[in-house]
């Protein structure tokens, strides 16, 4: 590898000690909000915040797909939406069960 | 027929501008988030279809997740060093990172046997409740998942490190795909310790 490549590389590390701190750090704020008994919708809107922004840190940076091909964007388009499908899915049981 | 090599291992497909490897590990990444997507759903159906659910702090040891949040958490770490390092140049390193990431994820599995142990020694089995049913489905395939990833990382710390030698682009590229792999299993735990431990 050239100067320039193992360069890039020593920035790619320094980025990844960073990661590591702000995932260490998120993971002990949600666990510190979990002591404080908010009301349900609340605790849930906090706790999958933080797991999006962890999820999205990963993804991203340990992932690399902050810098990928557009042809992996989008399968994983298609896969959020059929995602999405599958959650919400059980909602159009809803009618039936009432 | 040994003569035949399978193309664009390591230089990209023209049309993809990936090498074959890395699309296969993402198309296979994004058939797991259909797998675990609908064990999810389930978990959000069972739960808001429940007369009542227990809270996970009050049934599941909160402090032994963490811990185990925290080593999966460095895994990656150290599994996107050992990436780094081959990238770099630097064959012990790389050999030292991944060690220290199959270790971790040794550590979280035993971690899991104590919680899993401990649960059964108190009589929660996944026939005893719902909570329970969801709990060791959800953290049982994790689990499955954490040991798949150990046997590929062994692999590519032991045997597989000849290819290093051969053809050291082509095994970059191999640590990089179980990479990917490693930090899903990551990114999984990260949606499933709050979901399943504080909520």
């Amino acid at each position: 590898m050239d100067a320039a490549g193992h360069d890039d590389i020593q920035h790619h590390v320094r980025v990844y000690v960073m990661v590591f701190i702000a995932l260490a750090c998120l993971t002990a704020v949600t666990v510190g909000v979990s002591y404080l008994h908010l009301g349900r919708a609340a605790a849930i809107g906090v706790a999958l915040t933080i797991a999006g922004i962890k999820g999205g840190l990963v993804a991203g940076y340990f992932m690399h797909l902050v810098s990928e091909r557009k042809v992996i964007y989008w399968v994983l388009s298609l896969t959020a939406v059929f995602f999405l499908f599958v959650l919400f899915l059980p909602l159009l049981t809803v009618n039936e069960a009432q | 027929m040994s003569d035949i090599a399978i193309p664009y291992m390591v230089k990209p497909h023209p049309v993809t501008g990936l090498p074959n490897g890395k699309l296969g590990i993402w198309l296979f990444l994004a058939s797991e988030v259909m797998l675990f997507g609908a064990l999810f759903s389930s978990y959000v159906l069972l739960r808001t279809g429940a007369e009542s659910w227990p809270r996970g702090a009050d049934e599941l040891n909160v402090p032994l997740a963490t811990v185990n949040t925290m080593v999966l958490i460095i895994s990656s770490v150290t599994m996107v060093m050992s990436w780094a390092s081959l990238k770099m140049k630097n064959l012990a390193k790389y050999r030292l990172y991944m060690g220290l990431t199959v270790l971790c994820a040794f550590i979280f599995l035993v971690i899991k046997y104590f919680e899993y142990t401990s649960k059964f020694h108190h009589n929660h089995f996944p026939s005893t409740s719902n909570f329970f049913g969801i709990y060791f489905t959800l953290t049982g395939l994790h689990g499955i998942h954490v040991i798949g990833g150990i046997i590929v990382n062994v692999y590519l710390l032991t045997a597989g490190t000849s290819l290093w030698h051969t053809d050291p682009e082509h095994f970059t590229n191999r640590v990089e795909n179980a990479g990917l792999y490693w930090h899903f299993v990551d990114l999984v735990w990260i949606f499933l310790f709050p979901s399943l431990y504080l909520l």
